[in-house]
């Protein structure tokens, strides 16, 4: 918060580039259309309706969001609503397509609620570039937001709300409704981690021994009375994973939280500290409960015949693997392959889904595309000249970066499988919505970031008057 | 704080590429080995839609098969097993479950998608012919098989028995009891039950779905003593003749005392034996002395020209994998000598005991085993069409002429171990073995041999687990019947 920060305003020129967001909505839109096609091509041999009726209301909500963008945040980044709309549009079209198999008539399938959840994912995405005019006010709220995440990530505990499912309490259930509040305590817990080590920060940066061997300083050991925040951290994602059995959601809070304190403190000895935290009650957990041993030994074993035959085995993940090899270089074509055979297609797995249906160059595509979107979200935060907003902005596209690590990471058997959404591709609507609350923070900051400097309009000396 | 938010984009950018990484070798290089998978269940259901090849041995088909969908529905293929038990061990099974044996070795052939009927398989798609699987011949012999599987059969025992061909390693028969029939489990209509009956299989403690045939390694007891007299011919230049103390009991610097095979029988009235007479009344102590006498070394490197101890990745396939068999290298003299009787950290294969005596049977040659015979398209041209090959030079011709002449007196001497073995008029190249198993279990009975001597057709290794008895008179009968099965033809 040097330096650096004070040229920020000028390296990025007030350029809104507009008109090449617009194109690349379109875009957006027309992958989506060109997806429904080929789906319906190859299910039952022509164009479905639903190439017009899915693809043209996702195309409506698209257009309307880029006009909103034009009035309400015209400085904002022009890459981060076309990316949105095409990872949304994506899952979308891959959704319908999962549908349309189990359908007895195609002509009748779905993917509805998947475009009803979008545009209420937009709808609160847009409210909060209208009314959250400066994200810095949410500060004031540090322990509130705290309370709200923690409150949000217990809900489904409580007896006669929780809903358990395959293994998991992550759904509550409301009348009809299920949702899972652990993905808007997500959002909670950036907005405390932000507001709380701006307040803190100072101290967690500063105040440290210093362990030296000879000469060299080795690390920078916090005091201990400072370590009580990560002590909570650490509770609460080993409580995540013990109480919860959600690997998933653990390591992203526990991830999140250590990226965030090292941004505010820039203090690596809070990294090795925190990692070696969680590893020794990774361990632990290991040790003391089967459902955690179940987890590493479907990843390590998973295409043992034993592990794969087992209740809550290695099954889906074999058959997530397998059908990614069907997939090979170019995949089967959306529609073409049988990726409705493997179970959660749609959500957990949608990205083996896509695997094996848009092929390994497909899913690179739309790996670059979240990868642009984390990257502008980063960029965001290095325009920004408020500290609040940099870590806000920097945690939450640290969150996408890091959720789409735990789920792909897991398809693909680089870390254990644990049942976590895709941002903005998977079924579902908490997930969808979550993902666009964070976007709308996201475009705002970048609005107010991007925006050329008030420009003094008479010089009078000391009093100036100012046009905003 | 720029400067650790920079850190931290290039932090996501290495999650990134290591997920890029990572699904570029998923699915750029391991697809293939994916769908190859035999956890792909997606092949089972792909299989159902289309005519697979039989299976076939001696021109019958023992695996076909049929359309069981109702006329209007989509084709619903069937795979039907003839044979009951007694080629379920080798031909494996089609089920939702798994693929096993043949099914599961050769399914590219019988399903068609070998690159190798890629030419027939376009051809027929040009001429709207239904593609169809490629047939799959075996070289099992009927008789022999049946002669095993009866042997076993009718006295209720549990092992194995396999037959080559020692002048070509074509496989004549592989026995594995207990067995099951395939047809329990292969049901495609229905599943439940299929899936019920092989839960029950592979609970069964009696383990029927084990190939013993190639699968289990057992202790190979004195049908050992052969690689050991080999060894000592190959290594110490011995003879026939050649003699070396023969104890009643003998002691070891440290470890028990070793007897002979009947606990206070004798070899030659304790004094030193000749080398043919301990194999033919299969003598521990002498065997025993003849193993310390070369070294560990010398008696594992024998072992390993017969086809013991592969090299990593060079383990034997005929297609089906076997098990690798073990003679490792020992130091300790009471360890080494019991070694040399086919005790201690010794384990055979019945297949690998098959493959010593079709050695010796073929003047010390040894041909690689097999079991697929020829493979032929659908339109019945030859896709392949095994050739024998050579698998080790055991041990030289006139030492195998030496160990035939040891093992004939096994059967034909009054005195001899295997007399069970001997055939009426055709003289039968014998050893005998009965197993420690350890602990209070019963011995492990075994017989291996050839027939006949003089210009070998068959060689057979038959375990019987836990028989209790010797191998001359439990083994040696089943062992007699499957050579005669060629040998009296």
């Amino acid at each position: 918060m040097s330096t650096a920060t004070a040229e920020a305003p000028t390296a990025l020129p007030p350029i809104k580039r507009r008109n090449a967001e617009l194109v690349l909505v379109a875009v957006a839109i027309a992958i989506t259309m060109v997806g429904i096609a080929v789906a319906g091509l190859n299910l039952n041999g022509r164009v479905p309706s639903a190439m017009w009726t899915v693809g043209l209301t996702f195309g409506v909500l698209s257009i309307a969001a880029h006009v909103a963008m034009r009035f309400f945040a015209p400085y904002a980044d022009p890459l981060i609503l076309p990316c949105t709309l095409f990872l949304n549009g994506v899952g979308v079209a891959m959704i319908w397509r999962l549908d349309a198999i189990g359908a007895e008539d195609i002509e009748r399938a779905g993917a509805g609620m998947q475009l009803v959840w979008s545009g209420v994912g937009l709808v609160c995405c847009f409210l909060i570039i209208i009314f959250l005019k400066n994200p810095r006010v949410l500060q004031r709220y540090t322990y509130i937001s705290g309370l709200v995440a923690i409150f949000l990530l217990l809900l489904p505990v409580i007896p006669g709300l929780g809903v358990s499912v395959y293994g998991a309490r992550l759904w509550i259930g409301i009348g009809p409704f299920t949702m899972q509040p652990s993905e808007f305590a997500k959002i909670a817990l950036v907005i405390f981690l932000a507001s709380y080590l701006m307040n803190k920060r100072q101290v967690l940066a500063i105040v440290g021994k210093p362990i030296k061997v000879g000469r060299f300083k080795i690390i920078d050991l916090p005091r201990g009375r400072d370590l009580a925040p990560i002590l909570v951290g650490w509770v609460l994602a080993i409580g995540v994973l013990v109480l919860l059995r959600d690997l998933g959601t653990s390591l992203l809070l526990f991830g999140t939280f250590l990226a965030m304190l090292y941004v505010a403190t820039q203090r690596s000895s809070w990294v090795v500290i925190g990692l070696a935290m969680f590893m020794a009650g990774a361990s632990l957990a290991y040790l003391l409960f089967w459902h955690v041993q179940a987890r590493v030994n479907i990843w390590m074993n998973a295409f043992e015949q034993d592990v794969y035959n087992e209740v809550g085995g290695s099954q889906q993940l074999v058959q997530g693997l397998v059908g990614m090899g069907y997939g090979g270089l170019f995949g089967t074509g959306i529609g073409g392959g049988e990726a409705h055979t493997i179970f959660a297609a749609d959500s957990d797995f949608i990205l083996a889904s896509l695997g094996e249906e848009i092929g390994l160059t497909g899913l690179l595509s739309v790996l670059i595309v979240l990868f642009l979107l984390v990257e502008r979200g980063m960029r965001v935060a290095l325009a920004s000249t408020i500290p609040f907003d940099k870590l806000l902005t920097s945690g939450i596209a640290f969150v996408l970066a890091y959720q789409v690590f735990i789920v792909l990471g897991g398809l693909t058997r680089v870390i254990p499988l644990t049942g976590s959404t895709t941002p903005f591709m998977a079924s579902g609507g908490s997930a969808l919505m979550a993902s666009w609350i964070m976007m709308g923070i996201l475009l705002r900051i970048s609005d107010n970031a991007r925006r050329p400097a008030p420009q003094a309009i008479q010089d009078e000396g000391a009093t100036q008057v100012i046009r905003r | 704080m720029n400067t650790p938010i920079r850190r931290l984009s290039v932090f996501t950018m290495a999650l990134f590429a290591v997920l890029m990484l990572n699904l570029t070798w998923i699915q750029g290089f391991r697809a293939d080995a994916l769908i190859e998978d035999p956890l792909n269940t997606r092949q089972y259901s792909e299989h159902l839609s289309r005519p697979r090849g039989p299976i076939e041995i001696a021109g019958e088909s023992v695996a076909f098969s049929e359309n069981v969908a109702e006329e209007s529905g989509s084709p619903l293929y069937q795979r039907q097993y003839t044979g009951g038990e007694m080629y379920t061990p080798v031909t494996g099974v089609l089920s939702v479950y798994s693929t096993t044996g043949i099914e599961s070795a050769e399914n590219s052939l019988l399903d068609g998608t070998d690159d190798r009927l890629a030419v027939r398989n376009f051809r027929d798609i040009i001429t709207g012919r239904e593609p169809e699987g490629a047939r799959v011949g075996l070289t099992l012999d009927p008789e022999v098989q049946e002669a095993g599987f009866d042997g076993f059969r009718d006295g209720g025992f549990q092992g194995a028995a396999v037959a080559l061909d020692p002048n070509t390693g074509a496989i004549l028969g592989a026995v594995s009891a207990p067995s099951y029939d395939a047809n329990d489990v292969a049901s495609v209509t229905d599943r439940d039950t299929a899936v019920n009956n092989f839960v029950e299989l592979e609970q069964d403690p009696d383990q029927p779905l084990l190939n013993r045939a190639f699968n289990e390694l057992y202790p190979p007891g004195s049908t050992f003593k052969v690689v050991t007299a080999a060894a000592a011919i190959e290594s110490l230049g011995a003879t026939p003749e050649s003699t070396i103390d023969a104890p009643d009991l003998l002691d070891f610097a440290n470890g028990p005392v070793l007897p002979n095979a009947t606990p206070g029988g004798t070899c030659n009235g304790g004094q030193p034996d000749t080398l043919a007479h301990s194999i033919q009344i299969s003598c521990n102590t002498s065997m025993a002395n003849w193993a310390m006498e070369m070294g560990g070394q010398a008696l594992s490197d024998q072992a390993s020209a017969f086809g013991f101890n592969p090299p990593e990745g060079e383990e034997l396939q005929v297609p089906l994998s076997v098990e690798p068999s073990l003679a490792p290298v020992e130091t300790d003299d009471s360890i080494l000598g019991r070694a040399g009787i086919g005790q201690s950290n010794v384990q055979a294969t019945p297949l690998q005991m098959a493959m010593v005596a079709a050695g010796v049977a073929n003047g010390g040659e040894i041909m690689r085993p097999y079991l697929v015979d020829s493979v032929l398209d659908s339109d019945m041209s030859v896709v392949t069409e095994t050739q024998p090959e050579t698998f080790s030079q055991a041990v030289s011709a006139s030492t195998a002429e030496d160990l035939t002449d040891m093992m004939v007196l096994v059967t034909t001497a009054p005195e001899g171990s295997g007399t069970g073995g001997a055939i009426s008029g055709t003289e039968v190249a014998g050893k005998t073995g009965t197993a420690e198993t350890g602990g209070d279990q019963a011995t492990h009975n075994w017989f291996i041999g050839f027939a006949p001597a003089d210009d070998p057709e068959i060689a057979v290794a038959v375990v019987i687990e836990h028989g209790g008895g010797s191998g001359g008179t439990l083994a040696a009968p089943i062992a007699r019947a499957m050579m005669e099965a060629v040998v009296l033809e």
